[in-house]
């Protein structure tokens, strides 16, 4: 073969050559489809799943924290709020009670205000909750100053 | 022909091994068959909303956020909560603020006063990744980031995304967005890490109101199962094909 031929051919096979390489280094070495997958969907770094699996979990739910605070879990199941978790107010336990060690207790009217507000719907769920409307009931003040959240029924505190 | 009484002894013996082995052990297996032999598919993670009984409280955006280290404050959201209000006159009023992330206080929709006597029907509808069947943004990836594992679940290796944004374009639920800490495509994961350690994912714990289901749709003793099987449920967008495994209970044609 002539010259002008094989020289750009080695060019390419060169390029190919290192392009192997570097991929053979670059690419992680559990990359492919796990058995019984397709490429068109489980082609991925096999231990991203794991990856995923080791994220941190921070809200850990009411059986957690019954463990050390069984008067408030009490409470708050003999309440008619007992179908909100003690996550969603207090905030997520994460490694409580080393990190943080105590938890800020969200005492904000507006987090009330998330299903007390009242809005006329008919099909929703909504209109049958006990609700106020946010600028006539003692509009600025703290909810948590009358109501106990544990116990927030004014008649039987 | 000799026989001796070695090689008699031989042969019966290897005769009498085959006669044992059984015929089932020559049986064909379709691929199917093999498939559900080996390996953990008896599980398939499927999602159920009630919307009948969603109030719009909002408390699964906030612990979705919060536990999946979703920045709190720029509008992204794994999870919305959406507001339909459909006045009688056939007008239909539909909001999301913050993804529903403070929840929904105040009954005017994008500044507009909506009178309560000409209200028709008014609901709440959360939405989340339907971890499809046949997931539109997995097939778009040119490098094989997003894949889905064998339960179900479209996940991102963020070690390995470049964030073209090619499988946010793709979704036809808007669920991908871009993660502006890892700079990477970033989705619902069915929160993996809590589905894998027999937890309920965040926003299923988090909602009062049982609005919110997890299920496993290959256990047909599974509730979440049952209902999916054996009740009236729909949904998202069915004309993409994309075979979508967050089932609605109460949808409405305004729904989208």
């Amino acid at each position: 073969m002539k010259n002008h031929v094989l020289r750009p051919l080695f060019v390419v096979i060169a390029g190919v050559a290192l392009l192997l390489i570097v991929r053979h280094f670059m690419v992680p070495k559990d990359f492919g489809v796990e058995e019984g997958g397709s490429f068109t969907y489980n082609f991925h770094r096999l231990s991203a799943t794991d990856d995923w699996k080791n994220f941190k979990v921070k809200y850990h739910g009411r059986e957690y924290c019954q463990e050390c605070h069984e008067e408030n879990v009490e409470s708050i199941l003999a309440s008619p709020h007992a179908i909100i978790q003690c996550e969603n107010c207090h905030g997520p336990a994460i490694d409580h009670p080393d990190d943080p060690e105590a938890l800020v207790i969200n005492t904000n009217r507006s987090l009330c205000l998330r299903c007390h507000t009242y809005l006329p719907y008919p099909t929703s769920q909504r209109a049958d909750l006990p609700g106020i409307d946010p600028d006539e009931h003692n509009p600025g003040e703290d909810c948590v100053d009358c109501h106990n959240p544990h116990n927030p029924d004014l008649e039987n505190m | 022909m000799s026989c001796s009484r070695r090689d008699l002894l031989k042969n019966t013996f290897k005769a009498t091994l085959a006669s044992a082995l059984p015929l089932s052990a020559f049986k064909m297996l379709s691929p199917a068959q093999v498939k559900a032999s080996v390996g953990d598919s008896n599980v398939r993670w499927v999602f159920l909303v009630n919307t009948k009984k969603c109030v719009g409280c909002g408390l699964c955006v906030k612990a979705c956020k919060l536990e999946n280290e979703v920045p709190y404050d720029p509008p992204i959201t794994r999870t919305w909560v959406e507001r339909y209000v459909v006045m009688k006159n056939g007008q239909t009023h539909i909001d999301s603020p913050m993804g529903g992330r403070d929840g929904f206080t105040d009954s005017k929709i994008r500044e507009n006063e909506i009178p309560a006597d000409e209200i028709a029907k008014g609901f709440f509808v959360p939405k989340l990744c339907n971890q499809c069947e046949k997931p539109a943004c997995v097939q778009v990836c040119p490098v094989g980031a997003t894949y889905q594992t064998k339960d179900g679940v479209v996940l991102v290796d963020r070690t390995w995304c470049i964030g073209c944004g090619y499988c946010i374009m793709a979704c036809p639920y808007g669920v991908r967005f871009f993660h502006p800490v890892y700079k990477v495509a970033e989705k619902c994961t069915f929160c993996y890490h809590r589905i894998t350690k027999g937890m309920a994912p965040a926003c299923v714990q988090a909602c009062p109101f049982g609005a919110r289901q997890i299920g496993n749709l290959k256990d047909p003793n599974d509730p979440v199962a049952q209902i999916i099987l054996n009740q009236r449920v729909g949904i998202l967008k069915d004309e993409y094909g994309t075979k979508p495994q967050a089932y609605y209970i109460g949808l409405d044609n305004n729904v989208r």
